[in-house]
């Protein structure tokens, strides 16, 4: 069954595309689409909210920008880039979401990443969860305390934090620290292992980002260059992604 | 980086490069033979922020060979469509935590069903969202399959692998090859 068509008006407005596009390496390519639906076909977000990327990008080239900015389905779309993959223009849908969500007063955006946002903004670890960076190195060298214990084999088994001059650093997701410490002994047993001078920072040391999911921009940046700040203190050559 | 623009000497590169690098270097010693007569099947997770987003498929590729390298390359099945055509599970991009639950595991009933249909009895997911969504998925349509970090069956190949760190395997491993039974919790 056919649903109502949209109906527009006849003055064409599409302010928040052309801003967007402003904003993109060539525009990201939102004046290109063919509107053959490879991206809608392939997006597991289809359907929910009665909107789809190809939808969505119709409605932002026809300018009903009110609608699409107000529709929930921007914080539904994963922002995965697959529509770009398959997309014969490789259109940017994803950058359009972000800046939808960037557009939205920033204390009406979703409760739960606005909190994780926030608590890791309110410390210096930049962790979602708020953990604090004492809080932190305290889990840490309790646990490998323990594991060399119990593990003989392990005794000599290292995990410092801000080890000056080691090739990698790695980020941690606050999820093994703060509810499920043995799950961080795998990963350590293996560097271990194979031999590698490793270190995590005590400043940004968390792996999460959602300010960045909040379409918060400084934030964002501050939680990547606290990070990154943290790295280059120690002289960190490779930036180890641990997931 | 490149977006604010932050100044900084180091490459960022993901451990599931290492991991295959590690292998090959013979660095780490992993094998399937756990795995010869269990015949436990185990399908992947590619992660879009690792794989489409960023490293692309030689990074895909990398993480198949660490996969067969552990579990045995006749015990690991591909999900369809996959590497960087792969389907998001629905975990990232803030889903988790935007409230919009239903939403968020009607998203995941094409992972779901993409997992069920390589009829493996477990699901690697080396990112957290992927684990968490997933692990979710697998409780909520029914069909249970652990979902496992690569990290937990690295060890586990190596022999390594503590009673204490098994949270997330079955109870069809949580006996098998571990290292200092007599620490169990």
């Amino acid at each position: 069954m056919a649903e109502a068509a949209i109906k527009i008006g006849g003055e064409r407005k599409s302010i928040f595309k052309d801003k967007v596009m402003k904003l993109l390496p060539d525009g990201g390519n939102l004046n290109a689409c063919l509107t053959c639906g490879a991206c809608a076909s392939g997006c597991p977000a289809t359907g929910l909210s009665d909107m789809d990327p190809r939808k969505f990008l119709r409605m932002a080239a026809l300018g009903m920008d009110e609608e699409i900015l107000s529709s929930n389905w921007i914080w539904m779309c994963t922002m995965c880039q697959r529509c770009v993959y398959v997309c014969p223009m490789k259109i940017n849908i994803p950058q359009l979401i972000f800046n939808a969500r960037a557009s939205w007063p920033r204390e009406t955006r979703p409760k739960g990443i606005l909190g994780s946002c926030d608590a890791a903004l309110a410390n210096e670890s930049g962790s979602a969860m708020g953990t604090p960076v004492d809080d932190f190195k305290f889990v840490v060298e309790d646990v490998l305390e323990e594991y060399r214990e119990a593990q003989p084999e392990f005794a000599d088994m290292q995990a410092p934090i801000d080890k000056e001059g080691a090739e990698f650093v790695l980020n941690q997701n606050s999820r093994e620290p703060v509810t499920e410490p043995d799950e961080l002994i795998p990963l350590w047993k293996i560097l271990h292992e194979v031999g590698a001078d490793w270190t995590y920072t005590s400043k940004g040391w968390g792996g999460e980002n959602y300010c960045m999911f909040l379409g918060d921009n400084d934030s964002w940046k501050h939680l990547a260059k606290q990070s990154a700040d943290a790295a280059t203190k120690v002289k960190c050559k490779t930036f180890l992604n641990t997931e | 980086m490149k977006k604010f623009d932050i100044k900084h000497d180091f490459v960022v590169k993901n451990i599931y490069e290492y991991y295959a690098k590690w292998i090959r270097e013979g660095k780490l010693k992993v094998n399937s033979d756990w795995n010869k007569d269990l015949k436990i099947k185990f399908t992947v997770q590619d992660p879009c922020q690792i794989i489409r987003k960023s490293y692309g498929d030689p990074i895909a590729d990398d993480l198949r060979f660490v996969v067969e390298s552990i579990v045995g390359k006749e015990n690991f099945i591909d999900m369809t469509p996959n590497k960087s055509n792969n389907f998001c599970c629905g975990g990232g991009g803030g889903f988790l935590q935007s409230g919009f639950k239903e939403e968020r595991l009607a998203y995941g009933k094409v992972k779901d069903e993409q997992i069920k249909a390589t009829k493996a009895d477990y699901c690697i997911a080396g990112c957290h969202n992927c684990h968490a969504q997933i692990h979710e998925l697998s409780e909520h349509y029914g069909s249970n399959y652990p979902v496992v970090h690569l990290w937990t069956l690295i060890c586990l190949s190596l022999g390594i692998l503590g009673p204490n760190e098994r949270e997330y395997l079955g109870d069809d491993l949580k006996g098998v090859n571990v290292f200092h039974p007599e620490t169990e919790l």
